[in-house]
């Protein structure tokens, strides 16, 4: 195989692992402060995607130019998720919860049926068959453009929870739930305003992966399924994890598309996976919990 | 060993569980058979959730990729069948012991490095996945195109090759999960069931008390595994068509594990009652829709998983519980 054609291939797998990246990224937020696991995570992406699509369709509005209102709409909706019903099971066992938001899944997941039907749906942008060549390099604009806002978003959420007083408190929740507590701190506020930018977070990469990928109503679960693959395999909780993973997964899932059969990338996803869980379970990143 | 499994249920329950059998046991005589269908696979589910209750219920390590067991149960008969003419029952025979010693791998590979929560659950799915993945290019099971037992006419019902008319697959369903019930108030009530009891409530605290909970952890799963199989078993020849797609997908093990959720995890009738409320709803749902006229595809699970959300907020501990104490089963203390 030329390596012009593997090196293609794999630059274009870097750029699609960093929106997914992104995706997995707000899973992560989520569960590093709520200490939840968003079953409906992929089903929440495909609610952004249908969005932009809808907006695309009705007004021949981009998507990367969508992406700021969807994802306002998605911390709307996140927001009110967690204040009205996820705070609720926060005390209780992890099986509950978990079937708390499957029971969202499926809602969702039908909502966006009954709306848009069952076919597949995607965006024809101006830019949808342009490419940069870069040597003997051929870059999709595509990828290139949801690649570099997947970093743009990513890196805005870093700055947030490192520098804002906002993200210091949200990160003093995740920290210690009773000190927070202690220091007056309204935890299931800020436990609302994480869901809210978690989903948020996955509306910006559901638009961005629109440029990339089609959207059925079905396809949910197959996101969600991918977001726990690389958050697990960056490190549950870390936000360079969920990058890292996400870029790792992509790269993986593009080269054994090369060098197998593309239906049988995911294999390979979920291998890398098992891998991680039984040598390094906190993640490639990730800290031990004691 | 009976006094013993009766030991402490109150005689009120006996005769209403008794009830249920007698009822249970004549109903064909008086459905039809599209209703037949629709508690074949109550049972189904039922039968599965109780295979998985002992896994997740009892030692608590929530299972998320059930389908993997009922599938390789599923592709093992099948495949034996369709490339060997070996018949379903000696498939089983074969089909438990590859369940579990994929359960007993996936638990080896996760108990050894104490991967316990939601990293087990991801660890489970990703397995499911990985078998569903890797049979959808395995040319010998059919690949993705699926594998296909060759059908007969049902002129007798002949139990020994599992074809006949579905009246038949409701007894053996009736059966399994009539024993799976005894079976797993067997366990326990045996030591083993009182160390896995230990083991959800407080695995340090089991160890710290000598209990091997790696062993015990394994047992679980691979009695879980082992019996799932013979789901999985049913499933190919009741419905004689097997898609990697289907049998495989996580909406397969959402099913299953739907069950003892909702009826009540970790206890014995809960996930029966679970599987048996769930498939009402959803009929229920397609009964009610219809006579409204409404034909939009995806209304009928909208509902479901709305009347989902309510049980799970307002019955967090699974409806058996609750109605455990409030149908007065339970006699009360004088």
């Amino acid at each position: 195989m030329p390596a012009d054609i593997l090196l293609n291939v794999a630059i274009g797998g870097l750029l699609t692992g960093l929106v997914y990246g992104l995706m997995a990224l707000g899973l992560s937020v989520i569960f590093g402060v709520v200490r939840v696991v968003n079953f409906a995570h992929g089903e929440m992406m495909t609610v952004a995607m249908y969005l932009a699509v809808a907006l695309f369709s009705a007004f021949h509005l981009d998507p990367l130019v969508m992406m700021v209102p969807i994802a306002a709409v998605l911390f709307v909706f996140g927001y009110a998720l967690q204040a009205g019903l996820i705070n609720l099971f926060i005390t209780r066992p992890e099986h509950s919860q978990f079937l708390l938001l499957i029971a969202i899944a499926i809602i969702i997941t039908n909502l966006l049926l009954i709306i848009f039907g069952p076919d597949s749906q995607n965006v024809q942008t101006a830019y949808a068959y342009k490419s940069f060549q870069i040597g003997p390099l051929i870059v999709d604009a595509t990828k290139l453009y949801a690649g570099l806002a997947a970093v743009i978003v990513a890196g805005g959420l870093f700055v947030f929870f490192r520098y804002s007083l906002l993200g210091t408190a949200i990160r003093a929740c995740a920290d210690n739930y009773t000190g927070a507590l202690v220091v007056g701190l309204d935890v299931n506020k800020f436990y609302a305003l994480t869901f809210g930018i978690g989903a948020a977070c996955v509306g910006a990469a559901g638009c961005i992966m629109l440029l990339i990928f089609d959207v059925t109503p079905a396809v949910g679960p197959a996101y969600t399924l991918l977001a726990f693959v690389i958050v697990i395999t960056g490190g549950l909780g870390s936000m360079p994890g969920a990058l890292l993973g996400g870029v790792l997964i992509g790269l993986t899932e593009a080269i054994a598309g090369l060098l197998f059969s593309p239906s049988a990338k995911s294999m390979f996803a979920f291998a890398i996976l098992a891998l991680v869980l039984l040598f390094r379970p906190q993640g490639i990143v990730g800290r031990r919990s004691a | 060993m009976i006094a013993r499994l009766l030991e402490g249920v109150p005689r009120r329950a006996l005769v209403a569980l008794a009830t249920l059998l007698c009822v249970s046991a004549a109903a064909p005589l008086f459905v039809g058979d599209y209703l037949l269908t629709v508690i074949i696979l109550a049972l189904y589910l039922a039968y599965a959730g109780q295979a998985l209750n002992i896994m997740t219920g009892f030692t608590g390590h929530l299972s998320l990729g059930h389908a993997l067991y009922v599938g390789l149960g599923a592709y093992t008969s099948a495949a034996l069948l369709v490339h060997f003419g070996i018949g379903p029952w000696l498939g089983l025979a074969a089909a438990i012991p590859i369940a579990a010693a994929a359960g007993a791998f996936i638990g080896f590979l996760a108990f050894r490095f104490r991967v316990g929560g939601v990293y087990f659950a991801i660890l489970t799915i990703a397995f499911a996945e990985f078998a569903r993945v890797g049979l959808d290019h395995l040319g010998w099971t059919g690949a993705s195109a699926g594998l296909f037992l060759p059908v007969a006419q049902f002129a007798r019902n002949d139990v020994w090759n599992l074809r006949g008319h579905p009246v038949m697959f409701y007894y053996i369903l009736l059966a399994a999960t009539v024993l799976a019930f005894v079976g797993s108030r067997a366990l326990l009530q045996s030591r083993i069931g009182y160390f896995w009891v230990a083991i959800r409530e407080d695995e340090d605290a089991a160890r710290a008390v000598g209990i091997d909970t790696f062993h015990y952890k394994m047992l679980a799963i691979v009695i879980s595994a082992g019996m799932t199989s013979f789901a999985g078993v049913i499933y190919a020849f009741y419905y004689n068509n097997l898609f990697p797609e289907q049998v495989f997908n996580i909406s397969e093990s959402i099913l299953i594990i739907l069950g003892p959720f909702v009826g009540g995890v970790g206890t014995l009738f809960g996930p029966i009652l679970g599987a048996v409320l769930l498939e009402t709803i959803a009929e229920g749902m397609r009964i009610i829709l219809a006579a409204f006229g409404v034909d939009l595809p995806g209304t009928n699970q909208l509902f479901f998983g709305a009347v989902l959300l309510l049980v799970v907020v307002a019955l967090p501990e699974g409806v058996w519980p609750w109605l455990w104490h409030r149908s007065g089963l339970s006699e009360r203390k004088r």
